[in-house]
């Protein structure tokens, strides 16, 4: 065995990086095959309605027109599918389908597909297709969608509430009771939306002399998708091959089931044509999923020095006409209402969420699923109480959060913790930004009439789930995952592993990690993803898992490789296996680092002259390893967060002037991908603090369905983002890693929002809506002054 | 209706008949195959798409296939192979200043263009020349290092 980590720990170059520089990208929108062809969908112009009439003849003798379905025709092909998990006890959603039949559940909803030699052609043809629809009233608001009478948002619903939970520990109305202050307040978050770059994109392309369906789909769960495809259109599974090659950006977006892909796949089984569906930006803003709309209204008790006692939250969170598959849109939620104090140590809560329908886009799992709504919600709360008491925000963090020997522990909301370093975190924070020399200066610009906020934001991340996520619940999403390692002839080294890539850096910390096993350099090591055959079926990339739980899983590969590799020297060598080690590509004396054998000629040996080892000799250079995590139900990690802004009290603007992230996810594979990731996902999360809202009217309507009208984060306006890390590996896996994808986007909002309430409290003004825009910054400054 | 379509791509003459409507873009994606000239908004507004037409850079979504008839056009894939960006393409390589890589092509040809046209840009310059260039995944600030170290390498360069 390899005994040093030589790899693990070093900022690697990403390989698959050099490709996308000289544009040879490959991703699923560049991809044409022999007699493809390209899909158009016609879709409902209202929120909700039903269908009267709908005449598709004349578009099917329209110009390079090969097909035209409706519900008539796609839907009988699919099994319908219906949103659920087991624990999510009493939820609801009705039954959905590839097209809609009679009636319509959004504005933008597919009610017709026409396959054509070209896009351009398949969309002219869209024009000539007649629809009718009895406009029905649709579903918009929140709390009116419950009252009795409200219309309903789908046939088949009882009311418009999809799910419905309470979390609440008996000593909370005491805590209340007794508490010598309580901050309260009512928090908005605008709907958004994950607007990948690229946008969604499939060819599916069935072949029927063989049966074999195979889908090229710009996804970051390829085996889910293949049992998706296999059971609803009632194929055996390992006649469904799912390809994931470069994927320009996913964030969650990508892993849902939308009626598109399941048009192109149900297209081809009918066409015998390789069917493509690439969305272009104006369907992306009507089909992609929409993200965290929420409404909460939350309480914090303190007792009279500012410990916290406890929280009383109701988050109400709308989703759309139905929901997300397979994952289901409670899960946003359902993580919203379990993370609210979670940095805390905090005795007593109750948490109330209601998920509700409405005539709007599908709303489900974006990156950071829930973490944004309960940091910014606590975090505000906290700030709040610190200015009621009149406590340093550093300070009562400080006083407050849970201390760093008090591990395990166990939140009132459930939630199990390892081990997390708040204390450690909040101090190298107060160090990394001069936090007295930034309030220093703070004050003094105020008496220039400059007005900067500091805003400071504690978290906990949801890393490495086991199958308490999604298994348990009866969804088939796998929560393990697995890889194949083998050392080819010629003594380099193959990793064949079930978790993506999406330019996260998934291939090359994999290599960094097989490396180190074999002792080898990352650079010997390829790495393979994103292919159903080629590759053992897992759970891909969702809830930060790559690193921990894939990363485990290349770890364990690549030992069982090493025995065997020291099995097979061993046998050559006459000597005990357990002497032997994996260095600099050769087989050596443990003990005195002397060469033996080199990994070539292992490979030349165990491959072409086989039966030059002893009898009983096992020549296998191809080792599986599946790995599921056990232990922990979660690998939480935490940090926090602090936004410099400066807002200019005349115009409503803000500018951000710097951000700082200290970021606890265990052991460290890459601190240059690391970074990257906390990077990315901060502006991600300072994206909705402060310009991301999909704005509908009351019809329901998207009124700002395009990248000119919704905004977007762009360079000039993005801060640079300094970054620290503590170190604490969970004790679960031998790798000890944790995830980090999601740490920024989680409270990167959060501490925007305290900063801006920061700089805007000699006003006496405070937001508590999301995207802080310019005019609601004006508003918010009238009210303080009125 | 097609229309007869000359121009020069990449140092090749390139004859082929289109469509009128046929944008540039889609001219170089779908029917010349350089699909390095990405699509993320076709409004001109993501720069993904980015081209150099003639030398200046042109959104590749904006521009009829027809009206680049008689110029010369460069893609990202003329440009990495002319080696033009070889020290750009390095830094960005070093700084980990892509993720997904759909907007890269785009970031290159921006960047390039930064540096042939203004000397010396300081970090906000450089953040406002990106300002038409849409990224999701790196938040941005690891591509503005890996221009700012190119501009500097660039500067010790031609010192030395
Ligand atoms: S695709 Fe041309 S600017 Fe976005
Ligand atoms: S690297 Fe993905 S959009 Fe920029």
């Amino acid at each position: 065995m390899s005994d040093r980590p030589a790899h693990i720990g070093q900022p690697h170059l990403r390989h698959n990086a050099l490709r996308h520089l000289a544009g040879r990208g490959a991703y699923v929108s560049d991809l044409q095959l022999p007699r493809m062809l390209h899909a158009a969908f016609l879709r409902s112009p209202m929120a909700h309605g039903l269908i009267t009439a709908l005449d598709v003849e004349e578009a099917r003798t329209a110009p390079g027109v090969v097909a035209v379905f409706t519900a008539a025709e796609l839907n009988a092909r699919c099994k319908s599918w219906t949103s659920g998990l087991g624990h999510f006890a009493g939820m609801v959603s009705v039954p959905q389908n590839i097209l809609a039949e009679r009636e319509v559940l959004w504005a933008g909803h597919p009610v017709a597909m026409v396959v054509a030699r070209s896009r351009a052609e398949a969309e002219d043809a869209c024009e000539r297709i007649l629809l009718d629809l009895d406009e029905l009233e649709p579903v918009s608001g929140v709390d009116e969608v419950l009252l009795p009478g409200a219309p309903l948002a789908a046939d088949g619903l009882e009311s418009n509430l999809c799910f419905r939970t309470e979390l609440k520990t008996e000593g909370v109305a005491q805590a209340f009771a007794r508490a010598a202050h309580v901050v309260e307040g009512d928090y908005a978050f605008g709907r958004h939306t994950p607007v990948t770059l690229e946008p969604r994109a499939v060819v599916a392309d069935y072949t029927p002399s063989s049966g074999q369906l195979t889908v090229h789909h710009g996804t970051q769960t390829p085996y889910q998708f293949q049992d998706i495809y296999a059971r609803q259109f009632g194929l055996p599974d390992h006649k469904v091959r799912v390809i994931a090659p470069d994927v320009g950006g996913s964030f969650g977006m990508k892993l849902h089931l939308y009626n598109e892909e399941m048009a192109a796949v149900a297209a081809t089984l009918i066409l015998h044509r390789p069917v493509r569906f690439v969305a272009d930006r104006l369907e992306s803003f009507v089909s992609d999923i929409h993200a965290r709309e929420h409404h909460v209204r939350a309480r914090m008790a303190l007792d009279a020095d500012g410990t916290i006692l406890a929280m009383d939250v109701e988050d109400r969170t709308p989703i759309g006409a139905f929901s997300a598959y397979p994952r289901t849109s409670v899960v946003e939620g359902n993580q919203s209402i379990r993370l609210m104090g979670a940095p805390y140590r905090m005795p007593d809560y109750r948490g109330e969420l209601k998920v509700l329908f409405q005539n709007k886009v599908q709303a489900s799992q974006y990156r950071a699923v829930g973490h944004p709504i309960a940091c910014q919600v606590t975090e505000a709360l906290v700030d709040q109480a610190a200015a009621l008491l009149n406590i340093d925000p550093w300070e009562i963090r400080a006083r407050n959060v849970v201390p760093d020997d008090a591990y395990p522990c166990t939140s009132p909301t459930g939630y199990q913790f390892e081990k997390l370093s708040h204390e450690k975190s909040l101090r190298l924070l107060r160090e990394m930004i001069d936090y007295d020399g930034l309030r220093r200066d703070q004050a003094e610009l105020r008496n220039a009439g400059i007005h900067r906020g500091i805003g400071l934001a504690t978290f906990v991340e949801i890393t490495n789930p086991g199958a308490a996520f999604y298994g348990v619940g009866g969804a088939r999403i796998s929560a393990q995952d697995g890889a194949v390692v083998r050392l080819t002839p010629g003594g380099e080294v193959h990793c064949a592993i079930s978790v993506t890539e999406q330019g996260q850096g998934t291939e090359t910390i994999m290599a960094q990690i097989v490396a180190d096993q074999l002792g080898v350099n990352p650079d010997q090591v390829k790495v393979t993803t994103g292919d159903t055959d080629t590759t053992p079926s897992g759970g891909a990339a969702w809830a930060c898992r790559g690193a921990g739980i894939g990363g485990e899983t290349a770890l364990r590969a690549g030992r069982k490789l090493a025995r065997r590799i020291a099995e097979i020297a061993g046998a050559v060598l006459q000597a005990d296996p357990d002497t032997l080690a994996l260095r600099d590509g050769a087989v050596v004396d443990a003990a005195t680092g002397v060469e033996r054998l080199t990994l070539a000629e292992v490979g030349r040996i165990a491959t072409y002259r086989p039966e030059t080892l002893p009898a009983g000799t096992d020549n296998s250079l191809s080792v599986a390893q599946h790995f599921a995590p056990t232990g922990y139900p979660f690998g939480f990690t935490n940090g926090v967060q602090a936004a410099l802004v400066e807002v200019d009290v005349e115009t409503g603007m803000v500018r951000l002037l710097k951000h700082w992230v200290v970021e606890d996810c265990g052991r460290i594979i890459n601190p240059l991908l690391v970074d990257e990731q906390i990077r990315g996902g901060v502006v991600q999360g300072l994206g909705p603090a402060l310009f991301e809202e999909c704005l509908y009217d009351e019809n329901g309507q998207l009124q700002n369905g395009s990248l000119a009208d919704y905004l977007v984060p762009m360079a000039c306006e993005m801060p640079d983002i300094i970054i620290g890390h503590v170190e604490t590996p969970t004790e679960d896996t031998i790798l000890g890693a944790k995830g980090v994808g999601e740490a920024g986007t989680a409270a990167a909002g959060a501490a925007v929002m305290n900063a801006v309430n920061d700089a805007l409290s000699p006003f006496g003004a405070r937001l508590m809506q999301t995207p802080m825009t310019p005019a609601r910054i004006l508003a918010a400054l009238c009210v303080g002054q009125g | 209706m097609t229309l007869p379509l000359h121009l020069t791509v990449n140092g090749q003459s390139v004859a082929e008949h289109v469509e009128p409507r046929t944008s540039l873009a889609d001219f170089l994606r779908d029917r010349l195959r350089l699909t390095g000239t990405h699509l993320g908004c076709e409004m001109g507004v993501c720069g993904a798409c980015l081209v150099l037409l003639d030398g200046k850079p042109v959104h590749g979504c904006l521009v009829l296939a027809v009206q680049a008839a008689g110029s010369e056009v460069q893609t990202i894939e003329g440009l990495a192979e002319s080696g033009a960006l070889a020290d750009l393409q390095r830094a960005f390589h070093e700084r980990n200043a892509l993720q997904c890589g759909y907007c890269t092509p785009g970031m290159l040809i921006t960047a390039h263009s930064l540096l042939e046209t203004t000397p010396a840009p300081d970090r906000g310059e450089i953040r406002t020349a990106l300002s038409g260039n849409f990224c999701r995944c790196t938040g941005y600030e690891s591509i503005v290092d890996a221009i700012a170290v190119t501009i500097e390498r660039r500067a010790e360069g031609a010192g030395a």
